[in-house]
């Protein structure tokens, strides 16, 4: 390697936005609890939880179930006092399609972006060109296809959808389970059958063979969607989660700093049944949950995006 | 290489501590993650990982787990940071919240996220001494810099251009290393290898090496 690059000059001009430098950052992230926040004091819990990054959005998930209405970016001077409030990053929520949602954020200073289901979608046909940033983004995907389609759009990391607000995390599990699953299936298919793999996931075929030949998504896979409880972040990150967002799962419960600070333990200590046990004592209410199955077709934020 | 490597712990609270171990076994080390005090005595060295600084210093704090890395610190374990293993490290870090746990022991002074936030974060070259073959190829993710170091610190790399040329993002101090980059990011090993090296010539604690040798205290942290 080096021999080749004697040729070269260096180039020592610093580059910004790359897709190591972008992804890179969530691998940062490993290992770590994200949480929703919409307040600087939430954020300040949240931090002295252990939490690897925040969240800053106007409602939890719950609340925009309950409430209804058209879900969007959120306000400047709320992201501005939770960027303050904070050492460590902070991501924000883009409409699914809003490129120029996206730009604000970017020029607010958040470190990443989810463009999320959660909020409205603005584009029921095309997500955000995502190469085409500095700042990186997470997207949202329900099995390997969609995951695919996202990193080749530019998502820097990818989180299962499960389903947000509602504390119930049978629907992360399905989607964890169905992207490993995915990936399994492809590290046993040979050359010819890869293409046909590529076509039947609507995703590049250059992705397809690389994450065959590896094993594992080029990007970060983090879960989200539904986890409300420390075991729950353990089961994901057994599953095959390398870290987790919680949602509405804390600052809806009972005493929202030790939730936190136990979810964090738990996702530590994912494989250790005896730690697991220990934080969640004494943790107060847990968000009340909704059964999945009473929700109507478009009240599954999992169907948005495409 | 022949026989089996120095066996190196990787500081597996949270941050990219896959990387850090699949790079220290293309150096020849057996690399294992070290989560609780029984595991971190079984090493002849450690690296801290970057990750999120407050994360990993508040979950140690919590489970028992600080105290054990100060000891070892102390007691000349050789330890490698990167970036946020960098704040670790340092007995003085600017920019953090009041009461960040770190371990200490490198006589520098970081500033976290000192190039910016994430927007802000590049890769650039890097000269760094003692690390043959030219210059690194270097990944800085919302880095700190030291922005001043003590007397008996080793300045080992320097930002070469840009808005930061000249500040120091890579030192020594006896058996400690620290880098605000991430080479575990970029398939260089040679960082790494600089670091097993210092393992191979200073396997473990002074106080728990069977030879009980003492090659002078003035080496590792003195806090």
């Amino acid at each position: 390697m080096s021999e080749q690059s004697d040729t070269r000059t260096p180039d020592t001009t610093p580059a910004t936005g790359t897709d190591r430098v972008k992804r890179g950052m969530a691998e940062q992230l490993k290992g770590g609890v994200i949480m929703d926040v919409v307040t600087p004091e939430q954020a300040r819990v949240a931090e002295d939880a252990g939490a690897v990054a925040v969240m800053a959005l106007e409602r939890v998930p719950a609340d925009i179930r309950v409430q209804g209405g058209i879900a969007r970016m959120s306000d400047p001077d709320m992201i501005d006092g939770i960027i303050a409030a904070v050492s460590i990053p902070v991501m924000a929520k883009a409409r699914i399609g809003h490129f120029v949602e996206a730009r604000v954020l970017q020029s607010l200073g958040v470190d990443y972006i989810d463009e999320s289901e959660v909020l409205s979608p603005a584009d029921e046909a095309h997500h955000i060109v995502k190469s085409d940033f500095t700042v990186p983004f997470v997207c949202g995907a329900t099995d390997l296809g969609e995951a695919l389609r996202r990193i080749a759009e530019g998502a820097a990391m990818i989180r299962s959808k499960g389903e947000a607000g509602t504390g119930n995390v049978v629907e992360a599990t399905r989607h964890m389970r169905s992207i490993r699953a995915g990936i399994r299936a492809l590290t046993t298919l040979d050359d010819t059958e890869l293409f046909v793999a590529a076509k039947e996931l609507r995703a590049p075929h250059d992705l397809v063979v690389e994450v065959a030949r590896t094993g594992k998504l080029p990007v970060v896979l983090f879960t989200a969607g539904g986890i409300a409880t420390p075991a729950d972040a353990a089961m994901m990150m057994q599953l095959g989660a390398e870290g987790v967002f919680v949602g509405s799962g804390i600052f809806k419960s009972g005493d929202p700093a030790q939730r936190a600070a136990a979810i964090v333990a738990a996702t530590t200590f994912h494989d250790d049944p005896d730690v697991i046990a220990k934080v969640s004592r004494g943790l107060g209410e847990a968000m009340v949950g909704i059964n999945i199955s009473t929700l109507t077709g478009s009240e599954h934020f999992a169907t948005r995006g495409w | 290489m022949t026989g089996r490597g120095p066996t190196v712990g990787v500081l597996a609270l949270q941050g990219d501590v896959r990387e850090h171990l699949a790079a220290l076994a293309s150096v020849g080390a057996v690399g294992v993650p070290v989560r609780r005090p029984a595991e971190l005595a079984a090493v002849q060295g450690l690296v801290l990982p970057g990750g999120e600084s407050t994360t990993i210093g508040l979950v140690a704090a919590r489970t028992g787990l600080l105290e054990p890395l100060r000891a070892a610190v102390r007691a000349g374990l050789p330890v490698y940071g990167s970036c946020a293993g960098m704040v670790m490290l340092a007995d003085r870090v600017v920019g953090a919240p009041a009461g960040q746990h770190t371990i200490g022991g490198l006589d520098v002074t970081v500033r976290r996220n000192a190039f910016g936030r994430q927007v802000d974060s590049f890769e650039s070259t890097v000269e760094v001494d003692g690390v043959p073959g030219g210059p690194l190829h270097a990944v800085f993710i919302r880095a700190p810099w030291v922005e001043q170091a003590g007397a008996g610190v080793q300045v080992l790399g320097r930002v070469v251009a840009g808005p930061a040329a000249g500040r120091i993002v890579a030192v020594r101090q006896g058996r400690l290393v620290a880098t605000s980059f991430h080479p575990e990011l970029t398939g260089d090993t040679r960082v790494h290898d600089l670091f097993v090296q210092i393992v191979r010539e200073h396997p473990g604690r002074d106080d728990r090496r069977a030879d009980g040798a003492d090659d002078g205290a003035s080496e590792g942290g003195v806090r």
